[in-house]
């Protein structure tokens, strides 16, 4: 437990002690009570039946089995390339954003971000419209390079960066506009240019929110479904990510997808805790 | 390498130092400001918030482009010149000490961006943090130092570049009151040992009456004054001035020994004049009474009413109007046998050898 929850406790329980300790239980009013226990509720008991009915007895040998593996390396692969795409083109375009005003900056900053409120399956629709073998850039890629993307490992990651990347640029340019700009100055009086002086300082100093910014989009890619499922399809060993596979499990063996969802589960949990740190200073 | 450099500076300081017209217009405030510094000269820019001092200073770095106007460092323009070319180092009021970096890697940024390889620059970087007396704190981060030791930071990372000018804004702004006084002095040695143009910005007058040889005073954008200390302390122009060396101020018409002034009474003084003058007298030069004075050798003889009391040192400053505004100063014991509270009416008289007129 971290140190500002624990004092705001302590600080809760000096104001509640004594006498008034009994009020607290019957303070809390029925109507707001009521709803929220009902909510925890609606989040814990599907977590709580995973469990409960997961195949513990099996469960060694579905995770051993090669297709799971196949999956999970996969997942773990294109989540991780996708997330290596989003930092390469995100942070620089979040501090395009939140360093350089140009005409149309909002226009921009709102369409950047439009792929987190679209529906993954229509962002799948539109990478094929652009990078399929007949997508307006996908046609020249083919013609010229012979290089297809749809239905391919890296149209995986494609879609997958293509979901994630906005979660990297926002965060990241939230770190940015936070930041000093100051430093920046300060580097430049040193004699370093404007790019030496975002690799030397700036870079570091927004180190924390570039770490967190990846850990959800990396998070955000691991869990793609539908653009993923719509731009490169679903064959195992290439692009069948875990899931896809969940899914394709439940039609024919459950015990597999729900043990395939206990592992998504623990890796979330694990992302959880690393942003468990930044979460609780937020608050 | 190092030779070369100190080689390089000998020659480039028989130069001419700094010339500049800094205009800025920057929404509705215009900066106008002419500066001209030579080499080994500390000058301060001195005014109140909002007169345009850190514009003066960001233009000088580069950090903000001129509308209108020259720079020129040791004879080469510089007005277009990028901040990260021009040989100018600069000391932020809050110092913009990199967290990230140790204090050893931050006054080895300059040299490494200048070329240096990593252990060139760090070998610089010791040796100007020994030379400011912080080899202990080689390895500390910026976190870890007091204000006085972050300021001393600061000025090892503007001066491992090797500036032609030193730029420093509020240095000691922010510190608090005792340290100040130690970082003061501390940073009046290393400007005195500065060779090259050192420009400060404050609106501290100590701070500047201490650190600099010329004070520069810089009133919505435009110089009002500029001399020594010593003789801005005495001959202040305008009530700014006037109010942060402490001094009473009026302006009028010299007729002999009568200066009669532009909206109020006539002031009597010691030097014979004609025309427009400045007549200054310190606030401790008044004397009050409770009853009009009689027999008083005082000519200056003044009916006030009392606006405000505030304690000043050991002493009570007492804010006056009527029929000539002004400061007096008296003691706590005075003060309180003359019953002064807000509203009291008081007569106050200055004896003419204790002002001083001067020409506008």
């Amino acid at each position: 437990m971290t140190s500002p929850l624990d004092k705001s406790r302590t600080a809760a329980d000096t104001l509640r002690g004594g006498p008034r300790r009994r009020g607290v239980r019957t303070g809390v009013p029925l109507p707001l009570l009521v709803p929220a226990l009902l909510g925890l509720a609606f989040l814990m008991v599907p977590l709580v039946a995973l469990l409960a009915r997961a195949p513990w007895q099996g469960l060694p040998e579905q995770l051993t089995s090669p297709e799971v593996w196949q999956a999970l390396r996969l997942s773990l692969l294109c989540a991780t390339a996708a997330t290596a795409v989003s930092l390469v083109l995100g942070v620089p375009l979040a501090w395009l954003l939140a360093r350089v005003d140009f005409p149309g900056r909002g226009l921009v900053r709102a369409l950047v971000t439009l792929p987190l409120v679209l529906p993954p399956v229509v962002g799948g629709v539109a990478l094929l419209m652009a990078l399929g073998r007949n997508g307006i850039v996908g046609r020249w890629l083919d013609a010229w390079f012979g290089i297809t993307l749809p239905f391919t490992t890296t149209g995986v990651v494609i879609a997958e960066a293509f979901v994630a990347m906005p979660f990297l640029v926002i965060s990241v340019e939230g770190t940015l506009r936070a930041a000093d700009p100051r430093y920046e100055e300060a580097a430049t009086t040193l004699g370093a240019s404007r790019f030496t002086a975002f690799r030397r300082v700036t870079l570091p100093l927004i180190a924390p929110g570039i770490a967190a910014g990846a850990v959800l989009a990396w998070a955000r890619a691991l869990g793609e479904f539908g653009a993923t499922i719509t731009f490169a399809g679903n064959f195992p060993g290439r692009t069948q990510t875990m899931p896809l596979a969940v899914y394709l499990a439940l039609q024919s063996d459950p015990e597999a997808a729900i043990a395939l969802s206990l592992v998504l589960l623990a890796v979330s949990i694990a992302v959880l805790a690393g942003l468990r740190d930044r979460w609780l200073r937020a608050g | 390498m190092t030779e070369t450099h100190e080689q390089d500076a000998h020659t480039r300081t028989a130069g001419d130092g700094l010339d500049a017209r800094l205009v800025v217009d920057r929404g509705g405030f215009r900066l106008d400001v002419a500066l001209t510094v030579a080499p080994g000269e500390v000058v301060a820019l001195l005014g109140p918030n909002g007169a345009g001092k850190t514009t003066a200073l960001r233009a000088l770095a580069g950090l903000t482009p001129l509308t209108d106007g020259h720079l020129r460092l040791d004879g080469t323009e510089l007005d277009r010149t990028p901040p990260e070319a021009r040989p100018v180092g600069v000391v932020f009021q809050d110092y913009l000490l990199f967290p990230h970096l140790t204090a050893l890697d931050n006054v080895a940024f300059g040299p490494r961006c200048q070329g240096a390889t990593k252990a060139e620059a760090r070998a610089q970087a010791a040796e100007w943090l020994d030379r400011l007396g912080l080899t202990e704190h080689t390895a500390a981060r910026p976190r870890r130092l007091s204000g006085g030791q972050a300021q001393r930071v600061a000025l090892a990372r503007a001066l491992a570049t090797r500036p032609r000018l030193l730029l420093l804004d509020e240095p000691l702004a922010a510190l608090d009151a005792r340290t100040r006084l130690e970082v003061r002095a501390r940073l009046r040695r290393h400007l005195a040992d500065f060779e090259a143009v050192a420009v400060l910005v404050t609106h501290d007058p100590l701070d500047a009456m201490v650190l600099a040889d010329r004070l520069v005073v810089v009133e919505h954008g435009r110089v009002v004054q500029e001399g020594t200390p010593a003789d801005i302390a005495r001959h202040p122009r305008t009530d700014y001035i006037a109010r942060l060396v402490g001094l009473n101020l009026y302006r009028g018409e010299a007729d002999g020994h009568t200066v009669r002034l532009a909206d109020g009474p006539a002031l009597t003084t010691t030097e014979v004049l004609t025309g427009p003058v400045h007549v200054a007298f310190p606030p401790s030069a008044v004397t009050l009474h409770r009853e009009r004075p009689t027999g008083s050798s005082a000519r200056n003889l003044w009916r006030c009413e009392v606006a405000g009391l505030e304690t000043h040192g050991d002493q009570i400053r007492a804010d006056l109007t009527g029929e000539l505004p002004l400061a007096a100063d008296l003691t706590t014991v005075a003060a309180a046998e003359l019953g002064l509270h807000p509203g009291a009416e008081v007569w106050a008289t200055v004896k003419a050898a204790q002002t001083h007129a001067y020409p506008v």
